[in-house]
């Protein structure tokens, strides 16, 4: 069963992790904290039709995208992970890409990157995780598939059945739930019977992990060892990373009709970004000058990427026809050419 | 059954031999076993087994238990492995064990398999070709007679086959397994023990090529699956009345081949289709459509249609009074003689 300390209250420490490490985390969470703010101003001034934020989870997505090998793993997102993309390495312009609707699986090139495309389909590419999984075994590699889901997905047929899988075939999968507490508009005890995502994993012959998900130390810790555990053999972990959405779902959204505030409110004064700030500080592994050149460093690179995501062109629709098939069809040429004929703008 | 699987080495080019289409569609999958190491077939019971219908017999044995695998019985998770597979190089042949256990896996075929090419913008292409059992005509248990043709025809970035007897079936599945595309591969159960003798040839026609199985003048019958076989029962007794029916089988239900359908119809001068499927928005409204968008002026009288009913796929009993039958293609081929 899952361990009862985490329930995501009180301060974090990092006096047992590197300094690097810690330096790491602080980086790649500011960035993807500005990138977020960046992002949603975005939406407000009419460049993105909608937008998803990750504020509140970058402990989760850092710490556990941090545990992995961008050159032997690989990553199967859904679509609020966008934290975890830019701490994998992912070109984040092509990445944001979705956002602004320039293509739905975003602009990045997912084979060189190793991190699947941005999938609408929640619970969907969890069982390709698996699939990967055990194609990697087959071919004697040692890499490790990282399926990212939310407690919503949790819900999903697929997700039971791709657990089920991984346990039948041994294969070397991290399922990382981040259990956000919110599906939409629909709360966790609504959502989960039983009350744990992480206890399900018992039920499939795998260990299961609940742990602090705004503690970035935490988590990694935890996802260091599922991967290790993946890729020495040992087979398949669940983790449950417990954090909070505290934006809305999406720009959309309107939590005003189905969550007291005061509740969201507690999680925002919990910031996982805060959190680590004042525990690296309390370890000395880092002061506030070097902090403060990181925010700037940070905040410079997500000026870049809003500036590159704002600044690409739109799609002239030339992209249409083309990757529908490998080998396209007569038909499919034909309804090219009246698209040629009638509508190219 | 299983006796009657031959374990002879993968077949020579241009061998014929005298199999069922089971039995060819196991020998096409020796080859392609054999020929490229990372084709891979998994689904339920494929394995030790062999298949509920001895389609995989014997190729577990042979080429070992990481290429040929049993899988947990979950048809999503099935299409969703084939994903990931694919992502990872491999060149996935997954078996679903019924056509309408498709439906469980629809999501996974559909928005996935379909797509990720496209949602990838060519990155990751889906080398998938799905081996699904289908349509009716042997008196099974509700769920084990689909005909989703239509279904699948109408989804953007699949392709989509259904062969009609041990040669076709043999070489279509080498040019959809070899095929860069997803594939959904419909084996007409009603045909599995249809035996003859077959020529183990590479596919020579391109993907969407329909065939004529029969020349005629009077008017073309169009179908694919075990229809093309009833078809060619309807001609053998119209041409006792002197009516030459010529016999389309379609193969590809997509790409369909709208010239192969234009070339023998503006001959003809008439059409009747005939599916298993029910009739609403089936598959034989678009080839009506074709004929009609290619012939309109050649043809002497509207395209008939002779198809399953729009109800549910009935119990074994009552399967002969929902499948076409050859009476009421005869009666479709008098409409249009009379109009």
């Amino acid at each position: 069963m899952p361990s009862p300390e985490s329930t995501g209250q009180g301060t974090i420490s990092v006096e047992h992790l590197s300094p690097e490490l810690t330096r790491g985390f602080y980086r790649d969470m500011r960035t993807a904290r500005d990138l977020d703010t960046e992002a949603i101003a975005l939406q407000r001034q009419g460049v993105f039709p909608a937008y998803v934020s990750v504020r509140g989870q970058e402990a989760a997505q850092v710490g556990g995208a941090a545990a992995l090998d961008p050159t032997r793993d690989f990553v199967f997102p859904t679509y609020r992970e966008m934290a975890a993309a830019l701490t994998y390495g992912v070109e984040m312009v092509g990445y944001m890409a979705t956002h602004r609707a320039l293509w739905h699986g975003g602009l990045y090139d997912v084979m060189d990157s190793r991190f699947g495309a941005i999938n609408a389909v929640v619970g969907g590419p969890v069982p390709h995780a698996v699939g990967w999984a055990v194609g990697e075994r087959l071919r004697g590699g040692d890499g490790v598939a990282m399926a990212y889901f939310g407690d919503g997905a949790s819900s999903e047929g697929d997700v039971h059945e791709a657990m089920n899988f991984a346990g039948v075939f041994t294969a070397p999968v991290v399922f990382f739930c981040q259990n956000n507490q919110w599906a939409l508009s629909v709360p966790n005890h609504h959502q989960v019977a039983g009350g744990s995502i992480a206890a399900r994993a018992q039920g499939y012959g795998l260990p299961g992990v609940l742990v602090d998900g705004n503690d970035v130390g935490a988590v990694h810790t935890a996802t260091a060892e599922a991967v290790r555990r993946a890729r020495e053999g040992g087979g398949p972990t669940v983790i449950e990373a417990l954090t909070y959405r505290v934006e809305p779902h999406s720009t959309s959204d309107d939590p005003g009709r189905y969550r007291n505030e005061a509740e969201a409110d507690q999680w925002r004064e919990r910031d996982p970004l805060l959190l680590l700030r004042t525990a690296m500080l309390e370890a000395g592994h880092a002061d506030e000058s070097y902090l403060a050149r990181v925010d700037a460093e940070a905040a410079r690179r997500a000026e870049e990427i809003r500036d590159g995501v704002a600044n690409a062109p739109e799609p002239d629709g030339s992209e249409l026809f083309t990757h529908v098939f490998r080998e396209t069809t007569e038909e499919l040429t034909r309804q090219y050419r009246t698209w040629k004929e009638e509508v190219e703008p | 059954m299983t006796e009657l699987i031959e374990r002879a080495a993968p077949a020579t080019e241009g061998e014929t031999v005298e199999l069922s289409m089971q039995q060819a569609i196991n020998r096409a999958l020796r080859v392609l076993l054999t020929e490229d190491p990372e084709v891979l077939v998994f689904g339920e019971d494929v394995g030790t087994l062999g298949g509920v219908f001895r389609v995989t017999d014997g190729l577990q044995k042979e080429f070992g238990e990481q290429r040929v695998f049993d899988t947990p019985l979950a048809e999503s998770a099935i299409m969703g492995m084939a994903v990931g597979l694919a992502m990872n190089g491999w060149r996935p042949v997954p078996e679903l064990q019924f056509d309408g256990f498709a439906y469980p896996a629809i999501d996974q075929i559909v928005n996935q398999v379909a797509r990720m090419n496209y949602r990838t913008r060519g990155a990751a292409p889906m080398p998938i070709t799905l081996r699904l059992p289908s349509f009716g005509g042997i008196q099974a248990p509700e769920h084990h007679g689909e005909s989703l043709e239509a279904l699948f025809a109408h989804t953007p970035g699949l392709k989509v086959v259904a062969p009609s007897d041990p040669s076709e079936a043999y070489s279509l599945l080498l040019q959809s397994v070899r095929s860069d595309d997803p594939v959904v591969y419909m084996e007409p159960k009603a045909r599995y023990w249809d035996r003859r003798p077959v020529r183990l040839s590479e596919p020579t026609d391109p993907i969407g090529a329909s065939r004529i199985v029969r020349s005629g003048r009077h008017g073309t019958l169009i179908a694919w699956g075990a229809m093309v076989h009833k078809c060619l029962q309807v001609a053998e007794l119209a041409a006792e009345d002197g009516v030459e029916l010529e016999v389309l089988d379609l193969r590809w239900l997509k790409p369909i081949d709208a010239a192969g359908l234009a070339a023998s119809v503006s001959r003809t001068k008439r059409a009747v289709v005939v599916h298993e499927a029910p009739l609403t928005a089936g598959l034989g409204a678009e080839v009506a459509t074709l004929i009609t968008e290619s012939c309109f002026r050649d043809l002497a009288a509207p395209v008939q249609r002779v198809t399953g009913f729009d109800v549910p796929y009935p119990a074994g009993p009552l399967e002969p009074q929902y499948l076409p039958t050859i009476d009421r293609v005869l009666l479709a081929v008098q409409r249009t003689l009379e109009y």
